[in-house]
């Protein structure tokens, strides 16, 4: 997967750069979930398939995504958390085709994928649903009442990732809430699952091709702020924004990687 | 009200837009709507929050959904997905609650929604619709299905007697001729305020006003219903609804707003649960003193 390889070493440093010009901070958890958004926006969404951005705190990662794809400029990226923006901390109803729904709230990207999917279920129009949580959002009750839903109606076009860093806002996911075990839980609500490593781009590809009828999960074991020595695996990471010296290194780490 | 909800959607149900979903509610009355809607007559089960979140997705797409519930259910748990997935994109979601007020009386207050529509109206592009007369659901609900933004459909119990004729539908019509106070009553107590007012003599009479759609804006209030709060310079309220967010604060911030405040102002209201003790509609519109007699005893003062 050599050009796209390329691609995402060049999505991952605009990314550094706009968290760090911005003073923004939740890289960690865009770091985590950029491989999986650059190879199912590159490599598997066709012209009918639809994505839901459920973690909206990564933002960062789905806009750099769509300026990866031409869908957003430079000015755009230049004007991200800023005033008077389109690109606000958590994505916003902001015109753009890409991101059907306003996200930032956990616990209601999955729902809207469902209505998306049960759309082309009752319309037999042809495409695929993507939604991608993070592993700390399950804890949010309504994701239960829409993983109930999607495998009772049978919606075979919803594809759900989960973004499994194991990290979230205030300690360890295993810690403040653990769900033991995702996957056991998934398959018991009859839900198929394959568990992959995130990061590695063509079992991501391979997994998110299967030809198999959803409604599925992959659930993504990756790195928070994957790729940078110092935020991998750290929670902190979650809300500090970069200084220079911390930016210099993450490049540096980056471009070592 | 229900059943002629009911009746009328069936009309619709043809429609490839049309899609019906319900949080497990209807038994002995939507059966008819389900035969008739097929696979567009969804049971999303008990999870109010997702089946907001799902006619949120499926109104994206150009599907005109109605998300079905008893009141208090289908506006306070799912609050969040109806502000953020519906109202901020202004998506044409329509939301129909059974029994808004007191009305599954001693049900209990978990049944109660006497603060769903002030709640709602404080999101954005939310419309919402209280049905004073069974008469009017046919053309409110013709009304929804053309709005294309988020609204609330509050159901209740035609309140009027049999003999009485309601106006055309409007949002706001005048039932009852009186030179006394102008009074609004909010949805079907227009109904029930109608039958005890109508025999008054009409120096003391009200003249009564129907209000069945919110917000309203001064621009839209009838002449007419201005010139009778002028001429009485007393303008009373009665809703099934808490004060806060109601259609007299509602009703008192734009006449003041717009310099034609009355003198007197009263408001009838949902007082919450005044003595602890639980019963009917009518025990706790009583305790409330939200009824005819109440607003009768008060003008003979």
């Amino acid at each position: 997967m050599e050009p796209l390889s390329k691609l995402l070493h060049q999505s991952q440093k605009r990314l550094l750069q706009m968290h760090f010009e911005s003073g923004v901070g939740h890289i960690g958890c865009n770091l985590s979930c950029l491989d999986l958004l650059m190879v199912l926006h590159h490599r598997i969404m066709k012209e009918n398939d639809q994505f839901i951005l459920s973690k909206g705190h990564s933002a960062g990662a789905l806009y750099i995504t769509l300026w990866s794809l031409g869908k957003l400029k430079e000015e755009d990226l230049k004007s991200f958390h800023g005033e008077h923006t389109k690109l606000s901390g958590h994505p916003a109803p902001n015109g753009l085709k890409e991101i059907i729904f306003a996200t930032g709230s956990l616990g209601h990207g999955f729902s809207l994928a469902n209505g998306l999917a049960l759309s082309k279920k009752l319309k037999k129009e042809p495409g695929r649903v993507f939604c991608l949580t993070s592993d700390g959002e399950w804890q949010e009750g309504s994701n239960w009442e829409a993983l109930i839903f999607s495998k009772h109606q049978q919606l075979e076009s919803l594809t759900l990732i989960v973004d499994a860093n194991g990290l979230q806002g205030f300690g360890n996911t295993k810690e403040v809430a653990g769900m033991n075990e995702l996957r056991k839980k998934f398959e018991s609500f009859g839900v198929s699952v394959e568990e992959i490593d995130g990061h590695d781009l063509n079992a991501i590809e391979k997994a998110l091709s299967a030809n198999q009828k959803g409604p599925r999960a992959i659930i993504a074991c990756t790195t928070k702020g994957k790729g940078v020595s110092f935020m991998e695996n750290k929670m902190e990471w979650h809300y500090l924004s970069l200084n220079g010296d911390q930016y210099r290194q993450a490049v540096e780490d980056l471009e070592k990687s | 009200m229900r059943n002629i909800f009911c009746e009328t959607l069936i009309k619709h149900a043809n429609d490839p837009s049309f899609v019906f979903m319900t949080g497990d509610l209807g038994y002995m009355a939507l059966e008819p709507l389900r035969k008739a809607a097929g696979t567009r007559f969804i049971n999303a089960g008990i999870s109010e929050q997702n089946m907001i979140s799902v006619s949120a997705g499926l109104a994206s797409q150009g599907f005109l959904p109605w998300a079905y519930s008893i009141a208090p259910f289908i506006y306070a748990r799912p609050l969040e997905q109806i502000r953020n997935d519906v109202c901020f994109h202004d998506l044409p979601v329509k939301l129909v609650g059974n029994g808004g007020g007191y009305a599954y009386g001693v049900m209990g207050s978990s049944h109660h929604a006497i603060d769903d529509y002030g709640i709602l109206l404080t999101l954005p592009n939310m419309r919402v619709f209280i049905p004073a007369f069974d008469s009017d659901i046919p053309p409110m609900v013709e009304r929804l299905i053309h709005l294309k933004h988020p609204a609330y459909l509050r159901l209740g119990r035609d309140e009027k007697s049999a003999d009485f004729d309601p106006p055309p539908y409007s949002p706001w019509r005048k039932i009852l001729n009186g030179e006394g106070p102008a009074l609004i009553a909010v949805g079907p107590l227009a109904g029930s305020m109608l039958n005890s007012m109508k025999a008054l003599n009409s120096n003391q009479r009200p003249s009564l006003w129907a209000l069945t759609e919110l917000p309203v804006t001064f621009e839209t209030i009838p002449a007419e219903l201005k010139a009778d709060i002028k001429s009485s310079n007393h303008l009373i309220v009665a809703e099934e609804h808490v004060a806060h967010g109601g259609a007299g604060e509602m009703l008192a911030r734009i006449l003041l707003l717009n310099g034609e405040a009355p003198k007197k102002f009263t408001h009838y209201c949902a007082q919450g649960y005044v003595s602890g003790y639980y019963g009917s509609q009518s025990f706790h519109r009583t305790e409330s003193g939200l009824t005819a007699e109440t607003i009768l005893k008060d003008l003979k003062k």
